[in-house]
Protein backbone atom coordinates (compact mmCIF):
# COMPACT_ATOMS: atom_id res chain seq x y z
CA UNK A 1 0.00 0.00 0.00
CA UNK A 2 1.46 3.40 -1.20
CA UNK A 3 0.06 5.90 1.15
CA UNK A 4 -0.46 9.35 0.53
CA UNK A 5 1.37 8.69 -2.56
CA UNK A 6 1.53 11.65 -5.06
CA UNK A 7 -1.59 10.66 -7.07
CA UNK A 8 -3.43 10.51 -3.72
CA UNK A 9 -2.40 13.67 -2.86
CA UNK A 10 -3.40 15.20 -6.71
CA UNK A 11 -6.46 13.39 -6.29
CA UNK A 12 -7.50 14.59 -3.09
CA UNK A 13 -6.93 18.07 -4.19
CA UNK A 14 -8.40 17.79 -7.47
CA UNK A 15 -11.59 16.23 -5.97
CA UNK A 16 -11.53 19.51 -3.50
CA UNK A 17 -11.26 22.08 -6.41
CA UNK A 18 -14.11 20.21 -8.20
CA UNK A 19 -16.50 20.07 -4.99
CA UNK A 20 -15.83 23.73 -4.48
CA UNK A 21 -16.27 24.83 -7.86
CA UNK A 22 -19.49 22.96 -8.10
CA UNK A 23 -20.52 24.33 -4.62
CA UNK A 24 -19.78 27.93 -5.78
CA UNK A 25 -21.61 27.43 -9.43
CA UNK A 26 -24.93 26.16 -7.28
CA UNK A 27 -24.57 23.02 -9.20
CA UNK A 28 -25.04 21.14 -5.34
CA UNK A 29 -27.54 22.32 -3.04
CA UNK A 30 -25.33 23.53 0.02
CA UNK A 31 -28.32 22.51 2.52
CA UNK A 32 -26.86 18.65 1.26
CA UNK A 33 -23.45 18.89 -0.31
CA UNK A 34 -21.87 21.61 1.28
CA UNK A 35 -18.34 23.69 -0.36
CA UNK A 36 -14.97 22.38 1.09
CA UNK A 37 -13.87 25.37 2.29
CA UNK A 38 -17.60 25.44 4.47
CA UNK A 39 -16.58 21.92 5.63
CA UNK A 40 -13.26 22.96 6.56
CA UNK A 41 -14.93 26.12 8.84
CA UNK A 42 -16.97 23.44 10.34
CA UNK A 43 -14.21 21.92 11.17
CA UNK A 44 -12.87 24.93 13.37
CA UNK A 45 -16.06 24.98 14.82
CA UNK A 46 -16.47 21.84 16.35
CA UNK A 47 -12.94 21.68 17.23
CA UNK A 48 -13.54 25.18 19.11
CA UNK A 49 -16.61 23.75 20.54
CA UNK A 50 -14.66 20.63 21.60
CA UNK A 51 -16.61 17.92 19.98
CA UNK A 52 -13.67 16.73 18.03
CA UNK A 53 -10.23 16.19 20.63
CA UNK A 54 -12.10 14.90 23.46
CA UNK A 55 -14.77 12.88 22.04
CA UNK A 56 -12.65 11.03 19.48
CA UNK A 57 -10.09 10.25 22.97
CA UNK A 58 -13.50 8.97 24.06
CA UNK A 59 -13.99 6.92 20.83
CA UNK A 60 -10.33 5.39 21.42
CA UNK A 61 -11.21 4.39 24.56
CA UNK A 62 -13.81 2.41 24.35
CA UNK A 63 -12.45 0.95 21.05
CA UNK A 64 -9.48 0.00 23.02
CA UNK A 65 -10.86 -1.42 26.40
CA UNK A 66 -13.38 -3.51 24.22
CA UNK A 67 -9.84 -4.66 22.17
CA UNK A 68 -8.19 -5.55 25.73
CA UNK A 69 -11.13 -7.18 26.70
CA UNK A 70 -11.26 -9.35 23.53
CA UNK A 71 -7.83 -9.82 23.92
CA UNK A 72 -8.07 -11.26 27.66
CA UNK A 73 -10.47 -13.33 26.69
CA UNK A 74 -9.74 -14.06 23.26
CA UNK A 75 -6.01 -15.40 23.53
CA UNK A 76 -6.40 -18.44 26.10
CA UNK A 77 -9.39 -18.90 24.60
CA UNK A 78 -7.57 -19.54 21.32
CA UNK A 79 -4.82 -21.23 22.73
CA UNK A 80 -7.68 -23.75 24.71
CA UNK A 81 -9.76 -24.73 21.51
CA UNK A 82 -5.86 -25.17 19.32
CA UNK A 83 -5.06 -27.66 22.28
CA UNK A 84 -8.29 -30.14 22.33
CA UNK A 85 -8.92 -30.83 18.80
CA UNK A 86 -12.36 -31.82 19.65
CA UNK A 87 -13.53 -28.68 21.14
CA UNK A 88 -11.70 -26.87 18.41
CA UNK A 89 -13.70 -28.35 15.71
CA UNK A 90 -17.28 -28.22 17.91
CA UNK A 91 -17.12 -24.76 17.87
CA UNK A 92 -14.89 -23.90 14.84
CA UNK A 93 -17.77 -23.59 12.22
CA UNK A 94 -20.04 -21.39 15.06
CA UNK A 95 -16.80 -19.02 15.83
CA UNK A 96 -16.88 -18.46 11.57
CA UNK A 97 -20.74 -18.02 11.49
CA UNK A 98 -20.52 -15.69 14.14
CA UNK A 99 -18.06 -13.62 13.07
CA UNK A 100 -20.03 -13.03 9.77
CA UNK A 101 -23.45 -12.63 11.84
CA UNK A 102 -24.74 -9.08 12.41
CA UNK A 103 -24.04 -9.26 15.91
CA UNK A 104 -24.47 -5.60 16.09
CA UNK A 105 -27.87 -5.91 15.65
CA UNK A 106 -28.07 -7.47 19.06
CA UNK A 107 -26.87 -3.94 20.79
CA UNK A 108 -30.84 -3.38 22.42
CA UNK A 109 -30.47 -7.05 24.22
CA UNK A 110 -27.74 -4.82 25.97
CA UNK A 111 -29.46 -1.80 25.80
CA UNK A 112 -32.19 -3.34 28.31
CA UNK A 113 -29.65 -4.14 30.64
CA UNK A 114 -27.01 -1.67 30.45
CA UNK A 115 -28.74 1.59 28.84
CA UNK A 116 -27.07 4.44 27.13
CA UNK A 117 -23.88 4.05 28.46
CA UNK A 118 -20.40 3.47 27.71
CA UNK A 119 -20.73 0.04 29.33
CA UNK A 120 -23.38 -1.29 26.39
CA UNK A 121 -20.49 -0.10 23.97
CA UNK A 122 -17.36 -1.55 25.12
CA UNK A 123 -19.31 -4.94 25.66
CA UNK A 124 -20.88 -4.83 22.10
CA UNK A 125 -17.58 -3.59 20.94
CA UNK A 126 -15.57 -6.79 23.22
CA UNK A 127 -17.95 -9.08 21.54
CA UNK A 128 -16.84 -7.88 17.52
CA UNK A 129 -13.29 -8.13 18.88
CA UNK A 130 -13.12 -11.57 20.54
CA UNK A 131 -14.09 -13.68 17.60
CA UNK A 132 -11.07 -12.60 15.33
CA UNK A 133 -9.16 -12.91 17.84
CA UNK A 134 -10.01 -16.19 19.24
CA UNK A 135 -9.66 -17.23 15.43
CA UNK A 136 -6.00 -16.19 14.49
CA UNK A 137 -5.02 -17.45 17.96
CA UNK A 138 -6.35 -20.77 17.12
CA UNK A 139 -5.11 -20.60 13.66
CA UNK A 140 -1.30 -19.34 14.90
CA UNK A 141 -0.82 -22.24 17.68
CA UNK A 142 -2.60 -25.12 14.71
CA UNK A 143 0.07 -23.84 12.31
CA UNK A 144 3.34 -23.78 14.26
CA UNK A 145 5.92 -25.59 12.37
CA UNK A 146 6.93 -29.18 13.33
CA UNK A 147 10.41 -28.46 12.66
CA UNK A 148 10.09 -25.85 16.36
CA UNK A 149 8.30 -28.58 18.05
CA UNK A 150 10.80 -31.21 17.69
CA UNK A 151 13.57 -29.09 18.30
CA UNK A 152 12.04 -28.43 21.66
CA UNK A 153 11.94 -31.84 22.54
CA UNK A 154 16.04 -32.86 21.43
CA UNK A 155 16.45 -30.07 24.01
CA UNK A 156 14.05 -31.68 26.10
CA UNK A 157 12.03 -28.72 26.86
CA UNK A 158 9.47 -29.40 29.50
CA UNK A 159 5.65 -28.96 28.42
CA UNK A 160 5.67 -25.46 29.63
CA UNK A 161 9.15 -24.35 28.41
CA UNK A 162 7.96 -25.57 25.25
CA UNK A 163 4.65 -23.52 24.99
CA UNK A 164 6.12 -20.52 26.59
CA UNK A 165 9.88 -20.22 24.24
CA UNK A 166 8.37 -21.98 21.25
CA UNK A 167 4.80 -22.74 20.17
CA UNK A 168 3.65 -19.48 21.76
CA UNK A 169 6.39 -17.25 20.37
CA UNK A 170 5.62 -18.61 17.07
CA UNK A 171 1.85 -17.94 17.21
CA UNK A 172 2.87 -14.23 18.04
CA UNK A 173 2.22 -13.23 14.12
CA UNK A 174 -1.24 -14.15 13.72
CA UNK A 175 -2.21 -13.05 17.43
CA UNK A 176 -1.44 -9.73 16.25
CA UNK A 177 -3.35 -10.32 12.72
CA UNK A 178 -6.24 -10.85 15.28
CA UNK A 179 -5.74 -8.14 17.16
CA UNK A 180 -5.47 -5.55 14.33
CA UNK A 181 -8.52 -6.94 13.28
CA UNK A 182 -10.31 -6.59 16.55
CA UNK A 183 -9.24 -3.12 17.11
CA UNK A 184 -10.69 -1.91 12.97
CA UNK A 185 -13.84 -3.72 13.63
CA UNK A 186 -14.58 -2.44 17.66
CA UNK A 187 -13.56 0.89 16.42
CA UNK A 188 -16.25 1.05 13.42
CA UNK A 189 -18.82 -0.57 15.92
CA UNK A 190 -18.06 1.78 18.73
CA UNK A 191 -18.87 4.63 16.33
CA UNK A 192 -21.95 3.29 14.72
CA UNK A 193 -22.92 2.41 18.31
CA UNK A 194 -22.35 5.69 19.48
CA UNK A 195 -23.88 6.86 16.84
CA UNK A 196 -27.38 4.76 17.21
CA UNK A 197 -27.61 5.49 20.87
CA UNK A 198 -26.57 9.42 20.97
CA UNK A 199 -24.13 8.51 23.61
CA UNK A 200 -20.42 8.94 23.62
CA UNK A 201 -17.64 10.08 21.59
CA UNK A 202 -17.55 10.85 17.86
CA UNK A 203 -20.62 8.97 16.70
CA UNK A 204 -22.67 11.14 19.46
CA UNK A 205 -21.03 14.41 17.94
CA UNK A 206 -22.07 13.19 14.12
CA UNK A 207 -25.80 12.42 15.64
CA UNK A 208 -25.79 15.64 17.75
CA UNK A 209 -25.10 17.26 14.85
CA UNK A 210 -27.29 15.93 12.35
CA UNK A 211 -30.20 16.41 14.99
CA UNK A 212 -29.06 20.76 14.95
CA UNK A 213 -28.93 20.29 11.42
CA UNK A 214 -25.83 21.94 11.46
CA UNK A 215 -24.99 20.00 8.11
CA UNK A 216 -21.08 21.90 7.04
CA UNK A 217 -19.90 20.28 10.80
CA UNK A 218 -21.54 16.74 10.69
CA UNK A 219 -19.31 16.78 7.13
CA UNK A 220 -16.42 17.96 9.32
CA UNK A 221 -17.36 15.11 11.76
CA UNK A 222 -17.63 12.41 8.90
CA UNK A 223 -14.51 13.75 7.11
CA UNK A 224 -12.56 13.07 10.32
CA UNK A 225 -14.11 9.79 11.05
CA UNK A 226 -13.04 8.58 7.37
CA UNK A 227 -9.48 10.14 8.21
CA UNK A 228 -8.69 8.72 11.63
CA UNK A 229 -9.83 5.06 10.12
CA UNK A 230 -7.23 5.98 7.37
CA UNK A 231 -4.56 6.45 10.16
CA UNK A 232 -5.30 3.50 12.05
CA UNK A 233 -5.11 1.33 8.86
CA UNK A 234 -1.96 2.92 7.74
CA UNK A 235 -0.53 2.59 11.85
CA UNK A 236 -1.85 -1.08 12.16
CA UNK A 237 -0.34 -1.73 8.69
CA UNK A 238 3.34 -0.23 9.65
CA UNK A 239 2.93 -1.99 13.21
CA UNK A 240 2.39 -5.45 12.06
CA UNK A 241 4.54 -4.96 9.33
CA UNK A 242 7.63 -4.14 12.09
CA UNK A 243 6.61 -7.21 13.75
CA UNK A 244 6.55 -8.96 10.70
CA UNK A 245 10.11 -8.94 9.17
CA UNK A 246 9.18 -11.73 6.87
CA UNK B 1 -16.98 -41.51 13.49
CA UNK B 2 -15.88 -41.61 17.14
CA UNK B 3 -14.51 -37.84 17.22
CA UNK B 4 -17.66 -37.11 14.98
CA UNK B 5 -19.76 -37.90 17.91
CA UNK B 6 -17.47 -36.56 20.46
CA UNK B 7 -17.96 -32.81 18.50
CA UNK B 8 -21.34 -33.63 18.16
CA UNK B 9 -21.69 -34.01 22.08
CA UNK B 10 -19.64 -31.07 22.98
CA UNK B 11 -21.82 -29.23 20.22
CA UNK B 12 -25.30 -30.28 21.83
CA UNK B 13 -24.04 -29.65 25.44
CA UNK B 14 -22.83 -26.33 25.33
CA UNK B 15 -26.18 -25.09 23.93
CA UNK B 16 -28.30 -26.58 26.46
CA UNK B 17 -25.39 -25.37 28.67
CA UNK B 18 -26.04 -21.83 27.64
CA UNK B 19 -29.57 -22.39 27.40
CA UNK B 20 -29.47 -23.20 31.30
CA UNK B 21 -27.04 -20.48 32.29
CA UNK B 22 -29.92 -18.11 30.43
CA UNK B 23 -32.95 -19.58 32.11
CA UNK B 24 -30.82 -19.33 35.18
CA UNK B 25 -30.16 -15.48 35.06
CA UNK B 26 -33.41 -15.25 33.72
CA UNK B 27 -34.98 -16.86 37.19
CA UNK B 28 -32.42 -15.43 39.48
CA UNK B 29 -33.93 -11.36 38.97
CA UNK B 30 -30.43 -10.20 39.61
CA UNK B 31 -31.60 -8.32 36.98
CA UNK B 32 -34.70 -6.26 36.73
CA UNK B 33 -37.39 -7.98 35.86
CA UNK B 34 -38.49 -8.86 32.31
CA UNK B 35 -35.24 -7.22 30.85
CA UNK B 36 -34.06 -10.78 30.71
CA UNK B 37 -37.00 -13.10 29.51
CA UNK B 38 -37.72 -16.89 30.68
CA UNK B 39 -36.83 -18.74 27.66
CA UNK B 40 -40.55 -20.07 27.82
CA UNK B 41 -41.90 -16.12 27.17
CA UNK B 42 -39.47 -15.72 23.95
CA UNK B 43 -40.71 -18.71 22.56
CA UNK B 44 -44.18 -18.01 23.32
CA UNK B 45 -43.22 -14.03 21.62
CA UNK B 46 -41.43 -16.14 18.89
CA UNK B 47 -44.75 -17.66 17.96
CA UNK B 48 -46.45 -14.64 18.31
CA UNK B 49 -44.36 -12.55 15.69
CA UNK B 50 -44.26 -15.52 13.15
CA UNK B 51 -48.39 -15.08 13.12
CA UNK B 52 -48.90 -11.38 13.43
CA UNK B 53 -49.12 -9.97 9.96
CA UNK B 54 -46.99 -6.93 10.73
CA UNK B 55 -43.94 -9.12 10.93
CA UNK B 56 -44.48 -9.61 7.41
CA UNK B 57 -44.97 -6.32 5.84
CA UNK B 58 -42.44 -5.13 7.87
CA UNK B 59 -40.31 -7.89 6.50
CA UNK B 60 -41.05 -7.46 3.06
CA UNK B 61 -40.33 -3.69 3.17
CA UNK B 62 -36.81 -4.47 4.48
CA UNK B 63 -36.57 -6.80 1.87
CA UNK B 64 -37.05 -4.58 -0.78
CA UNK B 65 -34.44 -1.97 0.60
CA UNK B 66 -31.83 -4.79 1.57
CA UNK B 67 -32.71 -6.14 -2.82
CA UNK B 68 -32.26 -2.49 -3.86
CA UNK B 69 -29.07 -1.85 -1.88
CA UNK B 70 -27.38 -4.49 -2.75
CA UNK B 71 -28.03 -4.66 -6.32
CA UNK B 72 -27.27 -1.07 -6.73
CA UNK B 73 -24.29 -2.35 -5.05
CA UNK B 74 -22.84 -5.20 -6.49
CA UNK B 75 -23.48 -3.06 -9.97
CA UNK B 76 -21.35 -0.46 -8.96
CA UNK B 77 -18.94 -2.08 -7.20
CA UNK B 78 -18.19 -4.26 -10.15
CA UNK B 79 -18.14 -0.99 -12.65
CA UNK B 80 -15.99 0.82 -9.93
CA UNK B 81 -13.79 -2.18 -9.50
CA UNK B 82 -13.16 -3.03 -12.76
CA UNK B 83 -12.53 0.81 -13.90
CA UNK B 84 -9.71 1.46 -11.23
CA UNK B 85 -8.51 -1.72 -10.64
CA UNK B 86 -7.08 -2.48 -14.20
CA UNK B 87 -5.23 1.27 -14.18
CA UNK B 88 -2.47 1.64 -11.86
CA UNK B 89 -2.81 5.28 -11.70
CA UNK B 90 -6.20 5.08 -10.81
CA UNK B 91 -5.23 2.43 -8.38
CA UNK B 92 -3.07 5.22 -6.54
CA UNK B 93 -5.16 7.92 -6.80
CA UNK B 94 -7.87 6.43 -5.13
CA UNK B 95 -7.26 3.23 -3.79
CA UNK B 96 -6.22 4.62 -0.47
CA UNK B 97 -9.76 6.78 0.03
CA UNK B 98 -11.55 3.72 -1.11
CA UNK B 99 -9.70 1.88 1.80
CA UNK B 100 -10.18 4.72 4.19
CA UNK B 101 -13.83 5.04 3.56
CA UNK B 102 -14.06 0.73 3.36
CA UNK B 103 -12.75 0.93 7.05
CA UNK B 104 -15.02 3.52 8.72
CA UNK B 105 -18.52 2.55 9.78
CA UNK B 106 -21.08 3.50 7.04
CA UNK B 107 -23.87 4.14 9.26
CA UNK B 108 -22.14 8.16 10.46
CA UNK B 109 -23.45 8.41 6.12
CA UNK B 110 -26.98 8.15 7.19
CA UNK B 111 -27.91 11.74 7.63
CA UNK B 112 -26.37 12.11 3.81
CA UNK B 113 -28.51 9.58 2.70
CA UNK B 114 -31.75 11.25 4.96
CA UNK B 115 -30.68 14.60 2.91
CA UNK B 116 -30.35 13.07 -0.26
CA UNK B 117 -33.07 10.40 -0.08
CA UNK B 118 -36.12 11.91 2.86
CA UNK B 119 -36.72 9.90 5.75
CA UNK B 120 -38.36 6.90 3.79
CA UNK B 121 -37.13 3.18 2.75
CA UNK B 122 -35.04 5.18 -0.02
CA UNK B 123 -32.52 6.10 2.55
CA UNK B 124 -32.28 2.74 4.06
CA UNK B 125 -31.57 1.03 0.83
CA UNK B 126 -28.92 3.74 0.12
CA UNK B 127 -27.34 2.82 3.71
CA UNK B 128 -27.48 -0.43 2.48
CA UNK B 129 -25.82 0.11 -0.80
CA UNK B 130 -22.92 2.26 0.26
CA UNK B 131 -21.97 -0.35 2.74
CA UNK B 132 -22.18 -3.40 0.60
CA UNK B 133 -20.20 -1.09 -2.32
CA UNK B 134 -16.92 -1.28 -0.78
CA UNK B 135 -16.35 -5.17 -0.55
CA UNK B 136 -17.28 -5.60 -4.30
CA UNK B 137 -15.21 -3.07 -5.24
CA UNK B 138 -12.34 -3.63 -3.35
CA UNK B 139 -12.58 -7.75 -4.27
CA UNK B 140 -12.69 -6.78 -8.00
CA UNK B 141 -10.34 -3.87 -8.28
CA UNK B 142 -7.73 -6.48 -6.35
CA UNK B 143 -9.13 -9.50 -8.40
CA UNK B 144 -9.08 -6.95 -11.84
CA UNK B 145 -4.87 -6.72 -11.42
CA UNK B 146 -4.89 -10.95 -11.52
CA UNK B 147 -6.87 -11.33 -14.65
CA UNK B 148 -4.31 -13.01 -17.27
CA UNK B 149 -3.05 -10.84 -19.51
CA UNK B 150 -3.01 -12.86 -22.09
CA UNK B 151 -6.79 -12.63 -22.36
CA UNK B 152 -6.60 -8.97 -22.07
CA UNK B 153 -3.86 -8.84 -25.09
CA UNK B 154 -6.60 -11.12 -26.68
CA UNK B 155 -9.47 -8.81 -26.29
CA UNK B 156 -6.87 -6.23 -27.50
CA UNK B 157 -5.43 -7.48 -30.47
CA UNK B 158 -9.23 -7.74 -31.77
CA UNK B 159 -10.05 -4.16 -31.15
CA UNK B 160 -12.27 -5.22 -28.62
CA UNK B 161 -14.47 -2.35 -27.75
CA UNK B 162 -14.13 -1.09 -23.72
CA UNK B 163 -17.69 -2.10 -23.50
CA UNK B 164 -16.97 -5.55 -25.13
CA UNK B 165 -13.41 -5.49 -22.97
CA UNK B 166 -15.68 -5.55 -19.79
CA UNK B 167 -18.40 -8.06 -20.95
CA UNK B 168 -16.12 -10.34 -22.79
CA UNK B 169 -12.88 -10.61 -21.02
CA UNK B 170 -13.18 -9.38 -17.26
CA UNK B 171 -16.39 -9.96 -16.46
CA UNK B 172 -16.17 -13.71 -16.67
CA UNK B 173 -12.21 -13.83 -15.43
CA UNK B 174 -13.94 -11.82 -12.42
CA UNK B 175 -16.72 -13.97 -11.45
CA UNK B 176 -15.62 -15.78 -7.85
CA UNK B 177 -14.14 -12.60 -6.89
CA UNK B 178 -17.43 -11.20 -7.28
CA UNK B 179 -19.63 -13.59 -5.97
CA UNK B 180 -16.90 -13.30 -2.63
CA UNK B 181 -17.45 -9.80 -2.54
CA UNK B 182 -21.10 -10.31 -3.00
CA UNK B 183 -20.72 -12.54 0.08
CA UNK B 184 -19.18 -9.60 2.25
CA UNK B 185 -21.32 -7.13 0.71
CA UNK B 186 -24.35 -8.99 1.87
CA UNK B 187 -24.18 -9.26 5.40
CA UNK B 188 -23.21 -5.24 5.48
CA UNK B 189 -26.16 -4.35 3.61
CA UNK B 190 -28.14 -6.46 5.79
CA UNK B 191 -26.63 -4.36 8.45
CA UNK B 192 -26.98 -0.95 7.25
CA UNK B 193 -30.40 -1.30 6.00
CA UNK B 194 -31.50 -2.69 9.40
CA UNK B 195 -29.14 -0.01 11.78
CA UNK B 196 -30.93 2.67 9.41
CA UNK B 197 -34.34 1.41 10.24
CA UNK B 198 -33.59 1.14 13.91
CA UNK B 199 -32.15 5.00 13.79
CA UNK B 200 -34.67 6.63 12.15
CA UNK B 201 -38.23 4.99 10.19
CA UNK B 202 -41.76 3.99 10.62
CA UNK B 203 -41.44 0.57 9.08
CA UNK B 204 -38.90 -1.82 8.42
CA UNK B 205 -38.20 -5.09 10.61
CA UNK B 206 -34.94 -3.12 11.98
CA UNK B 207 -37.96 -0.60 12.94
CA UNK B 208 -40.00 -3.37 14.24
CA UNK B 209 -36.94 -4.05 17.10
CA UNK B 210 -36.34 -0.90 18.33
CA UNK B 211 -40.42 -0.01 18.93
CA UNK B 212 -41.12 -3.11 20.90
CA UNK B 213 -37.86 -1.44 23.12
CA UNK B 214 -39.25 1.48 23.27
CA UNK B 215 -42.53 0.07 24.46
CA UNK B 216 -40.50 -2.54 27.16
CA UNK B 217 -42.05 -5.19 24.85
CA UNK B 218 -39.02 -7.46 25.78
CA UNK B 219 -39.84 -10.89 24.71
CA UNK B 220 -41.04 -9.65 21.21
CA UNK B 221 -37.67 -7.92 21.02
CA UNK B 222 -35.75 -10.54 21.50
CA UNK B 223 -38.04 -12.75 19.39
CA UNK B 224 -37.87 -10.52 16.43
CA UNK B 225 -33.97 -10.18 16.78
CA UNK B 226 -33.93 -13.93 16.86
CA UNK B 227 -35.89 -13.87 13.24
CA UNK B 228 -33.48 -11.34 11.83
CA UNK B 229 -30.16 -13.65 12.85
CA UNK B 230 -31.81 -16.36 11.31
CA UNK B 231 -32.68 -14.77 7.98
CA UNK B 232 -29.34 -13.33 8.29
CA UNK B 233 -27.40 -15.95 8.67
CA UNK B 234 -29.80 -18.31 6.23
CA UNK B 235 -29.02 -15.85 3.55
CA UNK B 236 -24.92 -15.89 4.35
CA UNK B 237 -25.46 -19.94 4.09
CA UNK B 238 -27.16 -19.36 0.62
CA UNK B 239 -24.80 -16.99 -1.04
CA UNK B 240 -21.74 -19.08 0.34
CA UNK B 241 -23.70 -22.28 -1.23
CA UNK B 242 -23.33 -20.25 -4.45
CA UNK B 243 -19.64 -19.99 -4.08
CA UNK B 244 -18.66 -23.03 -3.35
CA UNK B 245 -20.89 -24.31 -6.22
CA UNK B 246 -19.09 -22.00 -8.19
CA UNK B 247 -15.74 -22.76 -7.49
CA UNK B 248 -16.83 -26.82 -7.86
CA UNK B 249 -17.78 -25.45 -11.05
CA UNK B 250 -14.40 -24.02 -12.00
CA UNK B 251 -12.44 -26.86 -10.91
CA UNK B 252 -13.56 -29.25 -13.48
Amino acid sequence: MKWFAPPAAIAFIVAVALLEGAARGGLMPATVFPAPSAIAAGFGDIARNGELVGPALITFGEALAATLIGAVIGIPAGIALARSPSFGRAYESWLGGLFAAPIVLLYPLFLVVFHRSSATIIIMGAITAVLPIIIQTRTGMLLVPHVLNAVGRSFNATPRQAFWLIAFPAAVPAIVTGIRLALIYSLVNTIGLEFLIDFGGLGRVISDLYAQYDIPQMYAGIVTIVVLSLVLLWLLDRAERRLRPA
Amino acid sequence: MNDRRRVFAIQATTIVAVLAAYEALARSHLLYAGVVPPLWDIAVAFAGVLADPATYTNLAVSLAEIAVGFVVATVAGILVGIVVGARPWLREAVGPYLDGIATAPKIVFFPIAILLFGVGPASKAALGALSAFFPVALTVAAAVRRVNPVFVNVGRSFNASRGQMIVKVYLPALVPAIVNGMRLGLGLAIIGVLLGEIKLSDRGIGFLTIDEYNHFRIPQMYATLILIFILAVGANVLIGRLETRERARRAK
